[in-house]
């Protein structure tokens, strides 16, 4: 009955039901709290985790999809691209409510992983999905170039 | 709702009222003079040990933080950074030892001077109603700090310097704010500490990190989402598909069997279920079978509804304005030019739907919220649990949102969460969560409105009259605020913007007819602005349009009285290049508009795909909010109110078909994505006014803006919102 994942490197056994969403998992099994409920269809991007290294929207992922493979939270984000990030929204104050901040630092991070230095329509097309109702999105822009360039530099 | 099960807080007799008060304040003459409520003596806080605490703001503790307490609701707005900016200015302290915590709800030591007596946020009041009375409490601890030092040294007062929250003499004696801290609660309160002149400042004005913008990149800031706590209920709620429906039968029986689920509760909003967790408390929900009763239920539908509104223009309405004789400049007028303006209802859609978390043991209880209005969720908790206020406790947890949807009168979603804990009757903490779902098409929407504007041209052109009707729901009617804020059958949140206009018309008549229906509805971020700034900033272009003439210019003209328009709108066209021929392919649009005492100014530079489509592109912004206390979140909340307004703008509306909501979700209420959005770029004019409002002002002129820019390329009037209800091609 219990299915196995691995949380920030940790492996987790979950007595919850198979078709369980893997937000609530960790949110209420595990009490990761920082991946937010946002609208329960993928829509919004406020509960992005990585799921094998990949952005994935954790309300409409099965904790039966996610048994075996490796996830990682706000709460296990590191490394240097996750760190030029964080230092980019902590120089321009990019958040305002906060409540998106956690998805929009996960999509942010996987983005410069994968291009370093994003043009602005790179951006659009990474972060299209991830919501913020705050429109914090002009400095989300300025914190990705600004974070390609910590790590460029 | 139901304001005969709630005790609310009650005004005195001469309560001064909220925008009275808010209108001297913007002429600087009662925030200057105001007495500042500022309880002396030692508070709460220091009794329980925490450190020097000479009034309610601020615990200045031996390891030398500084905690400032926080009576507003921080919900992204940055209330919190801003009030900490304040004491730290007058207290001279190190900006990396200032922490903030939300305080417990007390109208008495946490009252909005703005409103009061009532703790609260809204109105964009944060700043304005706490700028004397923070810096005061901020100044009243570095008094006693300096006395403790010189006493200590055996040196004069007057000799001692305090800078980077470092206490120091001449003689090389120092000692930081910590070192002092316990002395300084020795001694006496100053009756009316010196304040510092504005060249003195070193933080207000100056950019500072946020306080929440490092534990808000590592998920760390507890959300009342977020909370967790042993033993520990999810109750969600099945609300009537009408608004004013009631539970007539359910039938819980699947639900209950679903593993996790403790109870299946019939209470006044609904049929709550109660699990374990939050997965099986949302399968169970869906398992309920049940019958409602829609004796009561608004059955009508958005055609229906607009339809009365469409009515209720044809005829004459309540007078909210009259200057001269519109009706008889109009009929004599060389040319009369005539609009109608439809505005929808609008969600606010905060990133986090509403919750509560309540827990009631018999005796008392306790609150954690995102809570906009403290004292009044107290109230209406405390009255349904059979309980006195002070026995119920809350604690105010950083807000995803708000927009105005957690300030609603008689909380009714807290009042939700006091029905439940009543029913369930075990002292354990339960969450109250609203799905996506229930927050679209749960009510306290921005109203529907509708406007008509006559505007009456003499031989030459020039504006002779001015006639807007305005017809839509009424906020303020039947709450506690209506006293104030509903004169003789006008609500000025209905006509606020439109009555105020600033242009000089010599015949101008603003009327309102007032609708009532079963849709419950509430103020969006920026209330009245939200809709007369849209209906009487883009007729002025239309006038300028069919008068040949500049909209700046025409502005201009119409606005000798109001420097301060002239100022926000002189910069914008200035940052914009108004003067020189727009880029290829773009079209500019202006407007400006005051709200909550601060003006601001938009340009909207629009790129048209010549297929119908348009992008905004770029937005200039010039804002005049007084003396500018956090220059980066003032840049921040224009950007963000730019981004709100012009979300909600281009493609969002709620509509209703037989009474029951027709969107849900974020596929059918879309929201503003970063490629809709422009950049930005946001100017503040250097002032010496006391400090206005920024959470909304940011909003009202978006719209317009784009309008405007659109009706330059096209000739296409925006008369409904959203724009997707026009074709923008030229005709």
């Amino acid at each position: 009955m219990t299915k196995s994942i691995t949380v920030n490197g940790a492996r987790r056994e979950i007595a919850a039901d198979g078709d369980t969403p893997l937000l609530w998992v960790l949110r209420d099994e595990l009490r990761l709290t920082g991946s937010k409920f946002g609208c329960g269809m993928g829509l919004c991007g406020t509960c992005t985790i990585y799921l094998d290294g990949a952005p994935t929207r954790s309300c409409i992922t099965s904790l039966a999809d996610a048994a075996g493979k490796e996830i990682t939270t706000i709460e296990g984000l590191k490394g240097k691209t996750a760190d030029a990030v964080r230092q980019a929204w902590r120089e321009l104050d990019v958040v305002q409510c906060g409540y998106c901040q956690s998805g929009q630092i996960m999509a942010a991070t996987a983005l410069l992983e994968s291009k370093p230095e994003p043009t602005d329509a790179d951006i659009d097309s990474a972060m299209e999905g991830n919501v913020c109702r705050c429109a914090t999105y002009h400095r989300i822009r300025a914190g990705i170039h600004r974070a390609a360039e910590i790590l460029g530099g | 709702m139901r304001s005969d099960r709630y005790a609310l807080p009650t005004e005195p007799a001469d309560a001064t009222t909220r925008r009275t008060f808010l209108k001297i304040a913007g002429s600087g003459l009662v925030l200057a003079l105001a007495p500042l409520p500022l309880p002396s003596g030692a508070d709460a806080a220091a009794a329980s040990g925490r450190g020097f605490a000479p009034n309610p703001f601020l615990i200045i503790a031996p390891d030398d933080t500084v905690t400032v307490v926080v009576k507003h609701l921080d919900k992204g707005q940055g209330s919190a950074t801003g009030l900490a900016t304040l004491v730290a200015e007058e207290l001279d302290a190190r900006w990396e030892q200032v922490l903030t915590e939300f305080a417990p709800a007390d109208a008495t030591r946490y009252n909005n001077l703005l409103w009061g007596p009532m703790q609260g946020t809204g109105g964009s009041t944060a700043i304005a109603n706490s700028f004397l009375q923070y810096r005061k409490a901020g100044a009243t601890a570095r008094a006693m700090l300096v006395a403790a030092a010189a006493k200590a040294w055996g040196v004069p007062a007057a000799e001692i310097t305090v800078q980077q929250g470092r206490l120091a003499h001449v003689s090389g004696k120092s000692a930081t704010l910590g070192e002092m801290a316990s002395a300084a609660a020795e001694q006496s309160v100053p009756a009316e500490p010196a304040l510092k002149q504005s060249k003195d400042f070193v933080h207000i004005g100056k950019r500072f990190q946020r306080v929440d913008s490092v534990a808000k990149t590592e998920g760390r800031p507890i959300f009342t989402l977020d909370v967790q706590q042993e033993g520990m209920v999810v109750a969600v709620v099945q609300r009537p598909p009408r608004f004013g429906g009631r539970v007539a039968r359910v039938d819980a029986a699947a639900a209950k069997a679903i593993k996790g689920v403790v109870d299946v509760l019939t209470i006044p909003e609904g049929v709550a279920v109660l699990a374990t967790s939050t997965w099986p408390a949302l399968k169970a929900r869906d398992a309920l079978r049940i019958e409602w009763d829609e004796s009561a239920a608004e059955r009508r539908g958005t055609p229906e509804l607009m339809t009365e509104l469409s009515a209720l223009l044809d005829r004459p309405g309540t007078v909210a304005r009259k200057d001269g004789d519109a009706g008889k400049a109009l009929a004599g007028a060389a040319k009369v030019i005539k609009a109608d303006f439809e505005f929808p209802y609008l969600a606010h859609a905060p990133m986090e739907p509403l919750d509560v978390v309540i827990r009631f043991d018999g005796a008392k209880a306790t609150l954690w919220l995102g809570s906009q209005i403290q004292t009044m969720d107290q109230a209406v908790a405390a009255a349904i649990l059979g309980l006195r206020p002070e026995e119920v406790e809350v604690n105010t947890l950083w807000a995803g949102g708000s927009f105005g949807r957690r300030a609603t009168f008689g909380s009714p979603f807290v009042a939700e969460a006091a029905h439940i804990a009543r029913a369930y009757a075990k002292p354990v903490p339960i969450k109250v969560m609203w799905t996506r779902e229930d927050d679209i098409r749960g009510g306290y929407y921005r109203p529907a409105y509708r406007h008509r504007i006559e505007v009456g041209l003499d031989g030459s052109g020039k504006i002779v009259a001015w006639r807007n009707r305005i017809a839509g729901q009424s906020i303020m009617t039947g709450t506690p605020m209506a006293p104030q804020m509903v004169k003789d059958g006008v609500d000025t949140t209905s006509v606020e913007g439109a009555s105020t206009l600033p242009y000089a018309i010599p015949n101008l008549e603003v009327e309102l007819a007032t609708q009532t229906t079963g849709v419950p509805i509430l103020w969006w971020r920026s209330v009245g602005s939200s809709h007369t700034a849209h209906a009487t900033e883009h007729m002025l272009d239309i006038i300028a349009r069919e008068t040949g003439q500049d909209p700046v210019a025409l502005r201009l003209s119409l606005l000798a009285k109001h420097p301060r328009h002239r100022r926000v709108l002189e910069r914008a066209a200035q940052m914009a290049g108004w003067a020189e021929p727009s880029p290829d392919g773009i079209a500019r649009g202006v407007a400006v508009h005051e709200s909550f005492n601060s003006f601001v100014a938009q340009v909207a530079e629009v790129r048209l795909d010549g297929k119908g489509g348009f992008k905004v592109e770029r937005v200039v912004c010039a804002v005049d909010c007084g003396i500018a206390v956090n220059p980066d979140n003032i840049a921040a909340q224009m950007e963000g109110g730019i981004g709100y307004g012009l979300g909600h703008a281009l493609r969002d509306a709620i509509t209703l078909k037989d009474g029951v909501v027709e969107q849900s979700n974020f596929h059918d209420y879309e929201p503003m994505r970063i490629s809709d959005m422009p950049t930005i770029e946001v100017h503040i004019i250097a002032s010496t006014e006391p400090p206005t409002g920024v959470g909304e002002p940011g909003v009202p002129p978006i719209a317009p803006a784009v309008a405007n820019a659109l009706l330059a390329a096209t000739g296409v009037r925006t008369l409904a919102l959203p724009f997707t209800r026009q074709r923008y091609a030229k005709g």
